[in-house]
């Protein structure tokens, strides 16, 4: 395997970190490389420690890496006032000090020095010389305000980068070119070409050089948020309703940005309670319409989501999980709304829960829970987490080349109403006990329609919606809605792509299963242990309600034991995978990881080392990785 | 071609074209304050010509949540407090609609206080019907948001120790474009009320006293009563927002003394409508967005073709 370059850009919120980093995954993209990409960032407006890391290489890249081999330490500069050091440490340091665990040996340090005081760093000197760190300390400040503001010490720091790693400049301009003009481009070019021109001039002690690649076709650089945007908009979806909180805010500013431009509606609210109500009202109205939120705000679209169960009325939600409980860690990705997800509100839960495991996915599933909100008439939920919402990864445009799906699903015209189901005094018979088909959906009429008035309560209610607690309906409508969930079992399992995917040999003694944003890593584990001479397959699995049972159990029957790996502590999908299908509990054993930072490769290679196939290992193994990244 | 032809078609309605074939009677107690509403709305709407199948009627939880089962038109029976945020969204999707809302005072007042004070804000399009009845009725009588100060209830042995809410206050300063007050007992202002209320451009609160005579016993039934357009005790300006904001307070500390004011409160004519507003700032389509569903000719937007910012 040619050695990926991982390329780490450190500093402070608001020092531009995340803009460098994006355009720099571009440029890569665009030279032919592929890329991904893995954010870490407080919850802080100014300061504290944040980076980015762009995995560039020329095969197609699943996940972030293990640990690094290039760090651009810029210097935080809206680092706290000395005084608080005792508390916080010393910020002005820590874009370099903080990052020097994971720098992999042989790795490249450039550092702004007009910023770093090297000798506060404690055994800096000792460190580079035991792990072979090539350091270049360059006053990128100093050539910043030199030519035009300090904030452009990032240019200065991509400049080097550059040249370093022998990287040639031309997609890099181009992209200024795009982003900037004027007085700003010219001075940001003169800026990244100087620097280039005298780092090159410098005599270089390393070996990592910027890989080369092509692609065979144009490329797009997309997160998991574009993506779920994206799969909302092509799924005809025209009206969302949200409240900002981190990181579901992604999703819901790049809809407020898009749905105007495309006569669509986009509200932003008093309270989640609200923005989940206001999405049932436009699709009660029919429109396709969307909310969504983080974990507590999405606790607060608990009663709306029931009243959507009961009403039938469709709706998709989007939920970015992030590190809980309450407010948790806001700006660090976690697996454990899952449970939250499923059940959450009274009664019995009836609805669609997906868990994509990569962009692409991202995009597909979410129509995908369009589809099926509306043409079976209930919420449907995608469920991520603040990794895959902000992971940036080269796809292929063509991926995006297909047709729009505004279809409203089960919702009749007025012709058909006309010759629906109606009580004797000329109410629509929107909820039939026993409708024509054998999916359990009562199709809909709309507010406005001739001859489809009815009532939608979220009391139980007989057919035209009028409240009812008769038992014998009261059993009817249930089991007519439980029955809609059973149907898009039958549908998903009967489709021929289906939403989990597998890697790996196709036959193995071993498996690794997991769901949603840690697909990518265990596939790269998958990889790496195969490598090693192991026999094992992974399953990611997507579909949550309904569980992907068949294919579970198949994958498990098939396997001597598996890893299960989830960003939980308490293991909540072996535990649904036990409560769903109730065996294969001691062929089950649980990694875990809940520090704030989703895995890395490695840490599932170990974790699959020490607990698989040994002798005699716990059923309810757990096994967390220390402390650290 | 409208894929909602109920919407402005042109027929002779009667107010029986309101009562529905499966409910026809109403189960709210005997003597209930609740069923002039219904008679209101139904006169209103029969006044005003509306087919029942482009109104949607969008209630709370509560007695006053079983209005649209009395009431035949399309309904959506909601949670309880949510009935605006469910209403506003169905009146953007499909501006074309007749939306009213309704609910009771701990639904509105209460719970539901803060959609109260942001779909007054936004000044949606549509009539705000809340019974209030300043009890907690369906749950068996508990104090509510409005229940006077030392009301003694089964929560509240020793009486409320809490000022009530002055609901006419709170509308005109969340910015209602309408605010009026009417009574169970005096049907005939309680009709043209609502009806001006549905005609209103604008969010258009009716706070309903309505008298509950199973738990609120010893509260009045609202009688006597001053129609305060008809007094001429109270001379004041409804478009004036000073003059209206005065005469709110003395009505909402008079009810607490006995005497039931009722009438038009505030008026603002010609500020535009949520909707009207959002499509000046370019952010909703001219058409209802609810009939693009149905046009088979609307070419959909797709994100293929936003691509060029990720390349």
């Amino acid at each position: 395997m040619t050695e990926n370059i991982v390329w780490r850009i450190a500093g402070g919120s608001g020092d531009g970190i995340d803009s460098t980093s994006q355009n720099f995954a571009k440029a890569l993209m665009r030279s032919g490389l592929h890329v991904f990409t893995h954010r870490h960032y407080p919850s802080r407006i100014r300061g504290g420690h944040t980076y980015v890391e762009i995995r560039a290489g020329p095969e197609p890249i699943r996940s972030r890496g293990d640990g690094y081999n290039f760090l651009l330490a810029l210097g935080d500069s809206f680092a706290r006032n000395p005084q608080e050091e005792a508390y916080y440490g010393d910020e002005e340091t820590k874009p370099l000090s903080e990052n020097l665990d994971e720098l992999r040996e042989g790795g490249v340090i450039v550092y702004d020095e007009g910023l770093i005081d090297i000798d506060e760093i404690p055994n800096f000197e000792e460190r580079a010389e035991e792990n072979d760190w090539h350091v270049y300390p360059l006053d990128l400040r100093a050539r910043a305000r030199e030519n035009g503001r300090e904030v452009m010490r990032n240019t200065a720091g991509v400049g080097a980068t550059a040249a370093l790693l022998e990287y040639d400049l031309d997609h890099i301009q181009d992209l200024m070119a795009d982003a900037m003009s004027g007085d700003v481009l010219e001075t940001n070019l003169d800026i990244l070409e100087d620097t280039y021109e005298d780092v090159n001039e410098m005599e270089f002690t390393h070996d990592l050089r910027m890989p080369s690649g092509e692609h065979d076709e144009e490329q797009v650089l997309l997160s998991g948020s574009n993506a779920i945007a994206y799969g909302s908009l092509d799924a005809g979806c025209r009206f969302i309703s949200g409240y900002p909180m981190t990181p579901w805010t992604e999703v819901f500013t790049l809809m407020n940005q898009h749905l105007p431009e495309v006569g669509g509606i986009a509200e932003q609210v008093e309270d989640e309670i609200a923005a989940a109500a206001l999405a049932i009202g436009a699709s009660h109205a029919g429109v396709k319409a969307m909310s969504g939120s983080s974990g507590g705000g999405f606790s607060l679209m608990s009663e709306p989501l029931g009243l959507a169960e009961m009403t039938e009325t469709p709706v998709v939600l989007i939920e970015a999980t992030r590190a809980g409980p309450s407010t948790g860690m806001p700006t660090k990705p976690e697996q454990s709304d899952l449970e939250h997800v499923l059940y959450t509100s009274q009664g019995d839960s009836n609805r669609v829960v997906f868990a994509p495991g990569n962009v692409r996915e991202a995009y597909e599933q979410t129509r995908s829970a369009f589809e099926m909100a509306y043409e079976y008439q209930l919420p449907a939920i995608v469920l991520y987490d603040q990794k895959l919402s902000g992971e940036l990864r080269n796809v292929d445009e063509s991926f995006f080349d297909r047709q729009p799906d505004p279809d409203l699903g089960a919702t009749l015209t007025e012709e058909e109403i006309a010759e629906a189901a109606h009580h004797a005094s000329g109410k629509f018979s929107r909820y039939q006990r026993d409708p024509d088909n054998d999916r359990g959906v009562s199709p809909r009429s709309l507010p406005g329609q001739k001859g489809g008035r009815h009532l939608a309560s979220g009391n139980e209610h007989n057919e035209q919606g009028h409240i009812s607690e008769d038992p014998a309906n009261r059993a009817a409508q249930m089991q007519r809605r439980m029955r809609k969930l059973e149907s898009i079992r039958e549908e998903l399992d009967a489709k021929e792509s289906s939403h989990q995917t597998y890697h790996g040999p196709e036959e193995a003694d071993y498996g690794i299963i997991t769901f949603g944003s840690q697909q990518g890593t265990v596939e790269e584990a998958v990889d790496r242990l195969t490598d090693e001479g192991h026999s094992v397959k992974s399953l990611g699995v997507s579909g949550m309600m309904p569980l992907a049972e068949a294919e579970i159990s198949e994958f498990l029957s098939s396997v001597d034991e598996a890893l299960v790996v989830e960003m939980t502590g308490s293991a909540q999908f072996r535990g649904l995978i036990q409560k769903e299908l109730g065996r294969f509990g001691p062929k089950m054993h649980s990694l875990l990881k809940y520090n704030g930072n989703p895995f890395e490769p490695s840490e599932i290679v170990d974790g699959f080392e020490s607990i698989i196939g040994e002798d005699e290992p716990a059923p309810t193994t757990q096994f967390v990785p220390a402390a650290g990244d | 071609m409208s894929a909602f032809n109920a919407i402005g078609e042109k027929r002779e309605v009667e107010r029986e074209d309101f009562t529905p074939g499966i409910e026809p009677q109403a189960t709210w107690c005997p003597g209930c304050g609740d069923f002039s509403v219904l008679k209101a709305l139904k006169g209103a709407m029969t006044d005003l010509g509306k087919n029942p199948e482009e109104v949607l009627v969008a209630t709370g939880i509560g007695c006053s949540g079983k209005l649209n089962s009395y009431f035949d038109s399309y309904g959506i029976h909601t949670l309880h407090g949510r009935a605006l945020p469910v209403a506003r969204a169905a009146k953007l999707a499909n501006p074309d609609l007749e939306v009213v809302a309704a609910g009771g005072d701990g639904d509105g007042y209460g719970i539901g206080g803060n959609h109260f004070m942001h779909t007054a804000r936004e000044n949606h399009d549509m009539a705000y019907i809340v019974f209030n009845n300043e009890i907690f009725g369906l749950t068996k009588g508990q104090t509510s948001p409005t229940s006077p100060k030392g009301h003694k209830s089964k929560t509240q042995p020793h009486g409320s120790a809490k000022d009530p809410i002055r609901p006419l206050s709170l509308a005109l300063t969340s910015g209602a474009s309408y605010v009026a007050r009417t009574a169970a007992v005096n049907p005939n202002q309680a009709q043209e009320i609502v009806k001006e209320a549905i005609e209103h451009d604008g969010f258009a609160h009716v706070d309903f006293l309505t008298q509950c005579p199973t738990w609120n016993k010893d509260a009045k039934q609202y009688v006597p009563y001053i129609d305060i357009q008809q007094n001429d005790d109270y001379d004041f300006d409804v478009t004036d927002r000073k003059e209206a904001a005065e005469m709110m307070y003395e009505t909402e500390s008079a009810l607490y003394e006995g005497e039931v004011l009722t009438g038009r409160f505030y008026r603002e004519e010609g500020r535009r409508t949520y909707g009207q507003e959002k499509r000046a700032h370019g952010d909703m389509p001219e058409e209802p967005l609810a009939e693009r569903y149905h046009d088979d000719d609307y070419e959909w937007e797709r994100s293929y073709d936003l691509l060029d910012a990720h390349k």
